[in-house]
């Protein structure tokens, strides 16, 4: 009998049913019907994305005063902005008057708002700035609020990563972080003056479930046979450098609700501080003196990990950054059962030497984005995977137990890291189901 | 550029219209027929090939902005190796392709360079879906030699976002 013949297991109580995990048996599944099912993805808008500290957006990315953008998260239209002062602000996209789109340019920078349709206008703290005749408006029609923007319940930040939350009783940011925040540490320090998003970002879309590419982006056991192409490049141009890595490490890590990390030794380049020699002796220089100043201010164990190792977090429930050959930000909302809007980013260093920044845009691209040579291959994946759930009435669990007998022991090609985000969905939507 | 200029540098090109056209339809010809390698061919050393994000501006810079494809003569070369393998699984069995090419213009000429224009709208098949991805390219050509060779080609899309998710075919 194989596994996916097995009866299932009983579901312990107050879950949804959906995840089921026996660990005696080493055994650990989710159904296909969490991929597929429009109750799942009412229950997960209900449960998870009007709940869950969701990201926004960067703050190198509205970096001067009066900056705007817009950008869809948890289902609602935003608008991400810095005011006059600088404060940084998220405001729900659409007019206090009748409801129109108010913002309706991806980015840009302006003194106020207007809506184009009555007129109504804002500034861009959000107050409303217009003037009428008196006898337009009764009394104290603008006062209390009721004709200012609306800002979404909770907005905070953690090393200019910004969030938002749409229950005004969550827990603060920081709680919510746990453990990643560490790992966050690990990238935002690599810029002495802080890190930017450099050169706009890539928005694309795929035809499968948004936690597949969850899924995806912390799996180390598809590296290798998906991504086959990927490493004969290297190999052929020279941007492999198999080394060993001084320190011990633990390879993954469960951070805490939900958010999960695995770090490993890297067998490519990274512009931060590991040269190889397909760039050549030329930028050599540059980047071990970049490798030099980490360990000097870091000192040596945690310098070299944020030069040498690798890293890949998920963020529960939809935000990875990926420190690999280049650092993605990358975030995507479901749009249906079976598609999601996927927007990424390339996060560098503020005020990079420009050939550097320039290595670190190509290197990007070797792997990653919708033109990489590997992530056409991960979207091909998930879009199989979506596929194959079509016979999910006979075949209806996923496995993901790779890995259970070694405990704490667990590798990047092990699952672990995506049973943390799985056991994290299944409480948060048994709690729902249970309410 | 305004039409007057653009036609009189044309008419002082060393190529017509004409033959830049013929040029052009070959080689949409190789990449429909996933013929890669004389596609690669038609590539000078040093060439370079891009696709900016969809919507950039044409003067876009890789070294500043990301990109979908800022490939080097040496990444492309990779690229359409990796294409030839089953292992490139995005484009395994092979989409079907065919694209039009149009509204070709020479924008400039000298020293044996052309510069030159061309919308295009290309269709990919694959898995009961149709993806369609149309824009506008540009084109350094070196038409010095016997053969025409491709010193620069980027392809700017006109998309608003990129709805078929992936750039996994040469376009």
């Amino acid at each position: 009998m194989t596994l996916l013949e097995r009866p299932p297991i009983a579901p312990p109580a107050a879950r949804t049913g959906l995840v089921m995990e026996d660990r005696e048996r080493f055994l650990f599944r989710v159904a296909r019907k969490a991929f597929t099912d429009e109750q799942v993805l009412e229950a997960e808008r209900r449960e998870i994305f009007d709940k869950c500290w969701l990201y926004l957006g960067h703050g190198s990315e509205i970096g001067q005063n009066c900056d705007f953008l817009t950008r869809s998260v948890g289902g609602r239209d935003l608008v991400f902005n810095r005011d006059r002062g600088g404060a940084v602000h998220a405001f729900l996209n659409t007019c206090p008057h009748r409801g129109a789109q108010l913002v309706r340019e991806p980015r840009g920078n302006s003194l106020s708002f207007q809506c184009f349709y009555h007129g109504w206008a804002f500034n861009v703290n959000g107050r409303f700035a217009s003037k009428y005749a008196d006898g337009a408006y009764g009394e104290g029609h603008y006062s209390g609020g009721c004709a200012d923007l609306m800002g979404v319940p909770r907005l905070e930040h953690y090393r200019d990563f910004y969030f938002i939350n749409f229950d005004r009783d969550a827990v603060s940011l920081s709680d919510y972080l746990a453990g990643a925040k560490e790992i966050i540490d690990l990238v935002a320090d690599q810029g002495e003056a802080g890190m930017e998003i450099v050169g706009g970002g890539q928005n694309y879309f795929i035809d499968a479930n948004w936690k597949l590419l969850a899924e995806n982006s912390v799996d180390g056991f598809h590296g290798l046979p998906t991504h086959t192409t990927y490493f004969d490049y290297l190999t052929n141009v020279g941007g492999l450098r198999p080394d060993k890595f001084p320190y011990p490490f633990q390879q993954v890590r469960d951070l805490g609700n939900g958010h999960a990390v695995i770090e490993y030794p890297s067998p490519w380049g990274r512009p931060v501080a590991r040269w190889t020699p397909a760039w050549g002796d030329e930028k050599r220089e540059m980047i071990e003196a970049g490798r030099a100043r980490l360990v000097q201010q870091f000192g040596e164990q945690r310098g070299l990990r944020m030069a040498e190792l690798s890293r890949n977090m998920i963020i529960f429930p939809n935000l990875v950054i990926n420190d690999i050959m280049a650092i993605t930000v990358r975030t995507f909302q479901p749009l249906a059962p079976d598609k999601m809007a996927v927007s990424a980013w390339a996060l560098g260093v503020k005020d990079e030497d420009e050939r550097l920044r320039a290595l670190r845009l190509f290197n990007f691209l070797e792997f990653l984005g919708p033109g990489g040579l590997a992530t056409p291959d991960d979207v091909e994946a998930l879009e199989s995977c979506q596929r194959g759930y079509r016979n999910l009435r006979e075949a209806g669990w996923n496995d993901i137990s790779k890995g259970m007998p070694r405990g704490a022991d667990a590798r990047t090609d092990d699952e672990e890291q995506m049973r943390c985000y799985w056991r994290e969905w299944d409480r948060r939507i048994a709690k729902g189901v249970a309410a | 550029m305004n039409a007057t200029t653009t036609m009189a540098k044309a008419a002082l090109a060393p190529a017509t219209r004409a033959e830049v056209e013929d040029f052009l339809y070959a080689e949409a010809a190789l990449l429909d027929e996933w013929r890669l390698d004389e596609w690669f061919k038609l590539f000078a050393p040093g060439a370079v090939y891009e696709v900016p994000t969809a919507g950039a501006p044409d003067d876009d810079d890789s070294a500043k902005a990301l990109f979908y494809i800022a490939d080097d003569y040496v990444r492309l070369r990779e690229r359409v190796a990796r294409l030839g393998k089953r292992e490139a699984h995005a484009e395994f069995p092979r989409s079907r392709l065919r694209r039009m090419i149009s509204n070709v213009r020479i924008l400039s000429a000298s020293a044996g360079e052309l510069r030159v224009a061309c919308n295009l709208i290309c269709y990919r098949a694959k898995n009961g879906k149709v993806d369609t991805y149309f824009g506008h390219a540009l084109y350094s050509l070196d038409v010095t030699g016997q053969e025409w060779r491709i010193i620069a080609k980027r392809v700017m899309l006109d998309m608003d976002l990129l709805y078929p998710g992936k750039v996994s075919i040469l376009l």
